[in-house]
Formats: structure tokens, C-alpha cells, sequence
């Protein structure tokens, strides 16, 4: 992309990453919060990809593919672990789930 | 682009009259594709306020799709090919279906409680902000190693040869943590039978 400095990728990517950090911080449903963990890993992605682009080199976007495997991994991990504690405390909320806290 | 990359080979004839006629094509070509690039990053950041904002969890699912599409375009404005199918595959055509269903089977619709804030709208915020203006400050400081005038090769080639060649390790310790993972989903999630 040379009409783009890298600058302006680099601020698209830091927007989804407050985004994403404003979803995690703020939502009590542990969906939600797993949605908000997916927006940081792909502003992080679009930092990896853009660097690798204006860099000329493709070792970015190998970990950027890395990034996506382990996403796909702890987006499966997560959620089957968000249904079992939905199973048992038949909800999602994460403050209802402090029953290892005593 | 593609008519400069294309008037490159064939260099033999006069380099002058050329050159002219191919850079005027191509500042067209590349000033449609800087203001795409800017559509649809603004479209990605909507889609991520969406995200952010929206108190229901199915739309907040919906807007996910959208910033995922949103980020795939970018990986192909960026000249990621391979990685823009990754995502496609994997990120739409896998984790959001599976954070859908898991939407799907435990969100009680109907219920709006769900979406109670936990922090707080004003320490987020602050949070957010601090950290974003600590970021922002960095990327406009530093000075960026930038390679100019690149050509958008396919990268499908190179990225395979990076699996096979300097990222074996982490290439094959990839497909143990999947494998593990498999398991491990499957045994958190299932049923457990008691006779």
C-alpha cells in the first residue's frame, strides 16, 4: 500500500485494540469478553501484517498466521469452558463463577 | 499497478514515453485504492464500535462479523493474500460460528441483565484512553523502518518455504497445541456419563 503511510494502518490497528480492550474490560458476559480478547488479537494481526508490508519481508504475516491458529485454539478452549460453567451455575456472568475464590 | 508491474518486463522499447503514460494509469489505480482503504478501515472500526458498544451480545456477534470481514479486506489492501484466506477460513468460517452457537445456547435473549458492565463506563474509559494515548504517542515518535515502492507479489510461496524452513518448530509445535486443544474441548464440553 504506498499511498498509505504505515502510520495511518498503525492507528486503525490501535483503534480496534481500544475497542477491543474497552469490550474486555467492561462486559460481565464471558462471550462478550472472549469477542473482545478476538478484537485485540486481530488489531495486533492488522500491526503484524502491516509491518511485514512495508518491510518487504513475509515473517510477519507467518506469525499473523500463527496468531490466527492459537485464536482459533483459545476460541475453542474458552467457549467450551464457557458452557460448562453454564451447565453448572446456569449462567455466564463471570462474577457469578467465584465459587473456587473460597 | 498491475500496468506498471505489467510495462516492466517488457523494458526493450524507449524507456521514456512509457514510464510517463503507465505512471499516470497507475496514480489512478492508486489513489482508488488509498481511498478504498480508507472505506473500508473506516467501515472496520464502526463495525469494532459495534462491538464494543452494543448491549445485546447476538448483535454484538453480528458486528464481529463485520470487523472480521473488515480485517480480511485490510489484509488484502496490506497485499496478505494468504493470510486474508486465513482469516476468512478460520476467523469467520470457524470462531465466530462457534462463538455464535455458544451465543446461541446460553444467552436467554430475552434477558438484559446479562450485559451489566463490570468496570465501569469511566474507569474503562480512562483506561482505554491512557493507554491508547501512550500507544498513539509511540507510533507517531518512532521512527519506522519503511520500505518503499514494494510490488504486491503473491506471498502463498514465501509464507509456505517460512513454515518448512525457519519456523519448523513452531510450525509442528502448532499442530501438537491443535491436537491438544481438540481434546481438550471435547473433554471440558462433553456430557459426563455416570453408570
Amino acid at each position: 500500500m504506498p499511498g498509505v503511510p504505515l502510520q495511518h494502518v498503525l492507528v486503525v490497528a490501535l483503534v480496534l485494540f481500544g475497542l477491543g480492550l474497552y469490550t474486555v474490560l467492561t462486559r460481565r458476559n464471558a462471550i462478550g469478553i472472549l469477542m473482545g480478547i478476538e478484537l485485540l488479537l486481530n488489531a495486533a494481526n492488522v500491526n503484524y501484517v502491516a509491518f511485514a508490508r512495508y518491510s518487504g519481508s513475509t515473517d510477519g504475516q507467518i506469525f499473523a498466521i500463527f496468531v490466527i491458529m492459537l485464536a482459533a485454539a483459545e476460541a475453542a478452549v474458552g467457549l467450551a469452558i464457557v458452557l460448562g460453567i453454564y451447565r453448572n451455575v446456569e449462567s455466564i456472568d463471570v462474577t457469578a463463577t467465584h465459587s473456587l475464590r473460597h | 499497478m498491475l500496468s506498471t508491474a505489467g510495462a516492466e518486463p517488457t523494458g526493450n522499447g524507449p524507456p521514456l514515453p512509457t514510464p510517463t503514460v503507465s505512471m499516470k494509469e497507475g496514480s489512478d489505480a492508486l489513489s482508488v485504492a488509498v481511498a478504498l482503504f480508507y472505506a473500508i478501515a473506516a467501515f472496520t472500526v464502526l463495525c469494532a464500535a459495534g462491538v464494543a458498544f452494543s448491549t445485546s451480545i447476538v448483535y454484538s456477534a453480528f458486528a464481529l462479523l463485520g470487523t472480521l470481514f473488515g480485517v480480511a479486506a485490510l489484509y488484502v489492501c496490506l497485499a496478505a493474500d494468504f493470510v486474508a484466506g486465513a482469516q476468512f477460513l478460520i476467523y469467520i468460517g470457524g470462531v465466530l460460528v462457534l462463538i455464535l452457537f455458544a451465543v446461541m445456547l446460553t444467552h436467554r435473549i430475552a434477558d438484559v441483565a446479562v450485559s451489566n458492565r463490570s468496570v465501569g463506563r469511566l474507569p474503562a474509559l480512562l483506561i482505554v484512553g491512557g493507554t491508547m494515548a501512550v500507544m498513539l504517542r509511540a507510533i507517531l515518535r518512532a521512527a519506522w523502518p519503511v520500505v518503499d515502492a514494494l510490488p504486491d507479489l503473491p506471498t502463498t510461496h514465501a509464507i509456505g518455504n517460512g513454515f518448512l524452513g525457519p519456523y519448523v518448530l513452531p510450525f509442528e509445535l502448532a499442530s501438537f497445541v491443535l491436537l491438544a486443544v481438540l481434546v481438550g474441548a471435547i473433554v471440558v464440553s462433553r456430557k459426563e456419563l455416570r453408570s
